[in-house]
């Protein structure tokens, strides 16, 4: 999943509706086209939530099934049986070590790297941006083939900071593209003032560049972090021992050993493995981007 | 906020300044950039040019051929065209990408931002919650869902009996209908941001004026609106093509790419024969026409944003 992250979340759409209003009170006879748009967004909303119902109800009824049912009974015991060190804590561990580790070096790398980019002109800047860009669009799946065979020729396979790594560098241009975006928007000014105090580039970097600009690098951070916590075909392809696998893998796996029995504990681990991004994506589009204005974080 | 992917920033903004250590030579300013470079190169270079090179081997998932794989010049392109799955798969492929992404995800994106601009506001962040939930949600548990959906006492013909439609058992029977209703499900988020954003651009006036002038609203939005948006939606199609192209985890979870090879799209039959028939070299045959395809419109992409002059 390449996911964006813009500002026009659900939420912020209060401009376009305020202007709808004004040219509805201009034109009278709006209010016909105005309950049809809302009958239709409604119906268009119920298809996208039914399918979502499933997993909510499944997970707390003890007689769950693929049918989206109300339960009879309410239980919270599909929880408590997913909840043990083998299917749920040691992969959930495992899946914050690499999205922990994977957001930390692409966030350092990218800021490093945005640096030089945001704050001299050279000649090798718009080649670099561009060959960036174009890293964005490369579809990652088309190249696991080849980079299995790259692990097994340099002995990664199964290696958790081979796969951190990896990641990291797939997240990497857009989080480079990110990065420069919200450079660019801090002031050189106060830099040239440390400049002119005989500071270096690094140390203005660290002292002065990085804490203005720590909303820009919390949404950089969090944007790899969720795309890093969902990823299920890098994982799966590159890590092979059962005890270093993060929770989309085992997940898969205990589908494939219990899927078509235990219903509800598959929706328990489901939902387990979602509240995290969820709770992100939430932060994300609601608090830090704020006055920081995610424009820079578009990707699409 | 603007509509495009890349933000043009104030023009005062110092790219270039002052140099601050003028001692440093240009070498010593573009240190910061190794760390990138070297991942970059080692971990996505590496493998696309790994990708060209192996796909003319016999490299094998185990055996001899693992290790110390032969030289074995075009074979693989060879039996790759002369193997009947490839060109359905192509087709699959294709019927999944325009059919998924270029209608289904670009036009009911593009339709649900449109009707919230005219629907009550609580409704419409509401439903956009919705459409959003289904994106956010790791891309394995949407997968579950979509195949308990689909599944054959799932909640899709649960609904149909509701009308009493006794529906066939869709991953079986019709399983592309149901990877590409499922990767629409999954992917109209996308699409519906970006148009979001992009129609909040449209500056009120001139729609105000077209509609003075007697324009209605189906052709205020075919003359005004579309035009003023066109970088919007050509680099979204560009985008959500590229994405489509990569699923793998939605169609491998709901049908495997079966039945028999019915909705094996090129990603799918990559994995298949690589990592199931252990043929690593044919598996990146495949993975390296993906690139290949993958590349044309990652430049496409890249030149549409040029021709916007938005890269500093």
């Amino acid at each position: 999943m390449t996911a964006p992250i813009t500002k026009a979340g659900p939420g912020t759409s209060s401009r376009a509706s305020r202007r709808a209003s004004g040219v509805s009170v201009a034109l009278p006879g709006k209010a016909v086209p105005r309950l049809l748009a809302n009958v239709i967004l409604i119906v268009i909303g119920l298809c996208f939530l039914i399918p979502l119902v499933w997993m909510v109800l499944a997970s707390i009824d003890p007689k769950a099934s693929y049918q989206t049912q109300v339960p009879q009974s309410f239980t919270l015991s599909n929880f408590s049986a997913v909840l043990t060190p083998e299917l749920a804590f040691g992969p959930l561990w495992n899946s914050l070590l690499l999205s922990l580790g994977t957001a930390v070096i692409t966030v350092v790398v990218a800021v490093l790297a945005a640096y030089p980019l945001s704050r001299y002109q050279a000649r090798y800047n718009k080649p670099f941006m561009y060959t960036v860009l174009f890293g964005t669009t490369l579809p990652i799946t088309a190249i696991m083939v080849p980079v299995y065979s790259l692990f097994v020729q340099f002995n990664l396979l199964d290696s958790l900071w081979g796969v951190i790594l990896f990641m990291s560098a797939a997240a990497l241009p857009i989080a480079i593209w990110m990065a420069k975006n919200f450079m660019d928007s801090v002031p050189i000014s106060l830099e040239e003032a440390a400049w002119v105090d005989g500071a270096s580039a690094m140390k203005a970097l660290r002292v002065i560049v990085v804490p203005l600009m720590r909303p820009g690098i919390a949404v950089v951070f969090i944007f790899v972090f969720i795309q890093a916590w969902g990823n299920f075909f890098v994982p799966f392809i590159l890590l092979l021992s059962p005890s270093k696998q993060p929770a989309a893998v085992s997940i898969y796996a205990f589908f494939g050993q219990y899927g078509a029995i235990a219903y509800g504990q598959l929706a328990a681990f489901s939902i387990l493995y979602s509240v995290p991004v969820i709770v992100l994506y939430v932060i994300i589009s609601r608090g830090v981007g704020g006055s920081f204005a995610l424009a820079g974080a578009v990707k699409g | 906020m603007t509509a495009q992917p890349l933000v043009k920033h104030d023009a005062a903004l110092p790219t270039g300044g002052p140099h601050p250590h003028r001692t440093a030579g240009r070498l010593g300013r573009a240190l910061p950039l190794v760390p990138s470079v070297l991942l970059l190169a080692t971990f996505l270079l590496g493998p696309v040019i790994w990708s060209f090179y192996g796909s003319f081997t016999n490299s094998a998932l185990s055996g001899p051929n693992a290790k110390n794989p032969q030289f074995i010049g075009l074979k693989n392109y060879v039996d790759l065209m002369n193997d009947p799955v490839f060109p359905l798969s192509l087709i699959v492929t294709l019927v999944f990408v325009i059919v998924s992404a270029i209608i289904g995800q670009n036009v009911l994106g593009m339709s649900i931002a449109l009707l919230m601009q005219r629907a009550n506001h609580v409704v419409g962040s509401i439903v956009g919650t919705l459409v959003v939930a289904a994106w956010v949600l790791p891309e394995i548990v949407a997968a579950f869902i979509a195949y308990a959906y689909f599944s054959n006492d799932g909640t899709l013909n649960q609904l149909l009996a509701l009308i009493g439609v006794t529906g066939p058992n869709w991953l079986f029977s019709f399983p592309m209908v149901a990877i590409i209703l499922a990767n629409v499900w999954r992917g109209t988020a996308f699409s519906m941001l970006v148009y979001q954003a992009a129609l909040q651009d449209v500056p009120t006036e001139i729609t105000e004026a077209a509609m003075v002038d007697g324009a209605g609203g189906v052709q205020r939005l075919i003359y005004i609106t579309l035009p003023m948006i066109k970088t919007s939606i050509s680099t979204n199609l560009m985008l959500i093509t590229l994405q489509t192209l990569s699923v793998f985890t939605l169609i491998w979870v709901m049908t495997k790419g079966g039945p028999a090879s019915a909705s094996s799209t090129l990603p799918v039959l990559a994995y298949h024969e690589a990592f199931q028939f252990g043929d690593i070299g044919y598996g990146t045959a495949i993975a390296t026409i993906m690139l290949v395809v993958g590349a044309i419109f990652a430049t496409i992409y890249v030149l549409l944003l040029r021709s916007e002059d938005q890269v500093k």
